[in-house]
């Protein structure tokens, strides 16, 4: 626990509802993401990890509760502010969203072509610079169908990471990774924070891989958060539904079966 | 409760859902179609990506247009020698041909087919680029995604439609003169002088009135189709913007031929 550094809630969410047509996915969401900290939440497919993370970038509004950016409730933010925090944002999407008519070197350039006043030879040089980083080097003129699903993935991460945010939201930036792969992401996500200090919300079911990341954990089951604490928090845990998560990941074979009493007892 | 009255409840409550979303949808298109309008007329303005729409619904156009465009010249010159020789006066056929095609076929013809070309495949791109989360993705760019895809294909249409219209006139007016003239031998001075004389700049006015009006119906109707694709009741995935792009060329033609009456009318 030594390695969390004080710090000032940046994101909290004050019990957040989220219902779409009759189906509720957040029922009460209490949750503070932390400034410089790298916060991973897990949780069951589906439970509305990703439904979460919408909520920060203004893709989703909450039907209840509330979303304080540094205490400022989200929704009553002034223009001009909403539009500076976006732009302090960067949201990597579960299934990418690359734009596929546009090139890898197209794809990753946009938000500094758009937002930006650089030249263009400064563009090609910082393109080129998370190019190589991410050994995507023999790709720049590709579609993103012509690229496997982790190379993708990759230039997904390239272009949230191109414009330097303060606050990035990662939505299962490993799936789908091969191992040595999914390592380099996680390592290269560590690095950049330690480097630029951002703050980093990550959804990832790549237990126990992303708790080395991770300095806070927080787990998401039927609508709410039922664990927030820090790495060493959550492996000693003693919430067998956070148990259940975890271990099941390491023991497929004993979940499955091992689930259905659990559920009934709620 | 007696099973009339449900029947009749029923009815009632149905009839005012349908009346309710349409309304609302109506709503919705015209907040679209302001909203878009805004964001094509005020700057930043990105000359890449205007030229980028001008070279796809313009430029590959082109062919198509005049392709329709003369073989309606010469339909006209054909059915219009035969009706106007009955009375004795193919002489007026230029002018037939020509008033024709300036103030009626020419925009809207030019504007169906530029709906089924170009149209088309503007509702199925925005409307992949909705169900991928391409455009939630310019959002959370803070680039924002009217301004990005739909301003310039609003801008490009502006400029195109009249410009085709035009071209789909001239080349109309040379069909006519292929069949009316080449084939069943009306005078060519004749046919030349008669449209000259008939032929107002009022006319070649209300023709681009038309086609303006025309580009801006097909263009955010078929950005408006695509654009809320994900909004569809039914359909979703593939098939979402399937429908997307079938309501949007539907809605686009029987528009054009509504607005084509109404505007005609007015200018009269």
């Amino acid at each position: 626990m030594n390695d969390i550094r004080p710090s000032e809630p940046l994101i909290q969410f004050r019990s957040v509802r989220k219902a779409f047509g009759d189906q509720t996915v957040l029922d009460g969401v209490d949750l503070t993401i932390e400034q410089g900290v790298v916060t991973t939440i897990i949780g069951r497919s589906g439970v509305g990890k990703s439904v979460l993370l919408k909520h920060v970038v203004g893709l989703l509004r909450p039907d209840g509760g509330e979303i304080l950016y540094r205490g400022d409730n989200l929704l009553t933010l002034s223009r001009s502010v909403r539009r500076s925090l976006k732009s302090k944002i960067s949201y990597m999407f579960q299934n990418m969203a690359l734009f596929d008519s546009m090139t890898v070197f197209e794809n990753i350039a946009l938000p500094l072509e758009e937002k930006t006043r650089l030249s263009k030879g400064e563009i090609r040089k910082r393109v080129f610079e998370r190019i190589v980083q991410l050994d995507l080097g023999d790709f720049p003129d590709k579609y993103p169908a012509q690229l496997s699903g982790g190379m993708r993935k990759r230039v997904a991460l390239a272009r949230a990471l191109i414009t330097g945010p303060e606050i990035i939201l990662f939505d299962e930036p490993t799936t789908g990774l091969d191992p040595i792969r999914k390592n380099a992401v996680f390592n290269m996500i560590a690095r950049y924070q330690r480097e630029f200090g951002f703050t980093a919300v990550v959804v990832s079911h790549d237990i126990p891989d992303v708790f080395q990341i991770s300095q806070k954990v927080a787990m998401l089951e039927e609508g709410r958060i039922i664990f927030d604490g820090t790495r060493e928090e959550v492996l000693s845990s003693r919430n067998p539904l956070v148990r259940q998560f975890i271990e099941g990941q390491e023991n497929p074979e004993t979940t499955l079966v091992s689930n259905i009493p659990e559920e009934d007892a709620k | 409760m007696p099973a009339s009255d449900n029947i009749a409840v029923s009815f009632v409550a149905s009839l005012g859902r349908v009346a309710i979303q349409t309304i609302l949808e109506m709503g919705r298109i015209a907040l679209f179609f302001l909203n878009s309008l805004i964001k094509t007329f005020s700057p930043p303005y990105s000359l890449k990506r205007l030229l980028e729409q001008i070279h796809f619904i313009g430029m590959k156009s082109l062919f198509v247009v005049s392709l329709t465009g003369l073989f309606t010249g010469m339909v006209l010159g054909l059915h219009g020698y035969y009706t106007l020789s009955r009375v004795g006066s193919e002489g007026l056929l230029g002018a037939a041909v020509a008033l024709t095609l300036i103030r009626e076929l020419g925009p809207v013809l030019a504007a169906l087919m530029l709906t089924g070309r170009a149209g088309s495949s503007i509702a199925a791109e925005i409307g992949i680029m909705r169900i991928s989360e391409q455009i939630d993705a310019l959002d959370t760019m803070d680039i924002n995604p009217v301004r990005f895809l739909v301003a310039p294909r609003v801008a490009a249409s502006i400029i195109c439609f009249p410009l085709l219209a035009a071209v789909f006139d001239v080349i109309g007016i040379i069909g006519g003169y292929l069949t009316g003239v080449c084939l069943l031998g009306v005078n060519s001075g004749i046919y030349i002088a008669k449209m000259e004389a008939f032929v107002d700049m009022k006319d070649v006015r209300e023709g681009f009135i038309k086609a303006f009006v025309f580009s801006l119906i097909v263009s955010i109707v078929c950005c408006y189709q695509g654009y809320t694709t994900h909004k569809r009741k039914g359909g979703f995935g593939a098939r979402g913007v399937g429908e997307s792009t079938t309501t949007a060329v539907v809605m686009s033609s029987v528009l054009i031929l509504v607005v084509d009456y109404v505007v005609g009318t007015f200018l009269l």
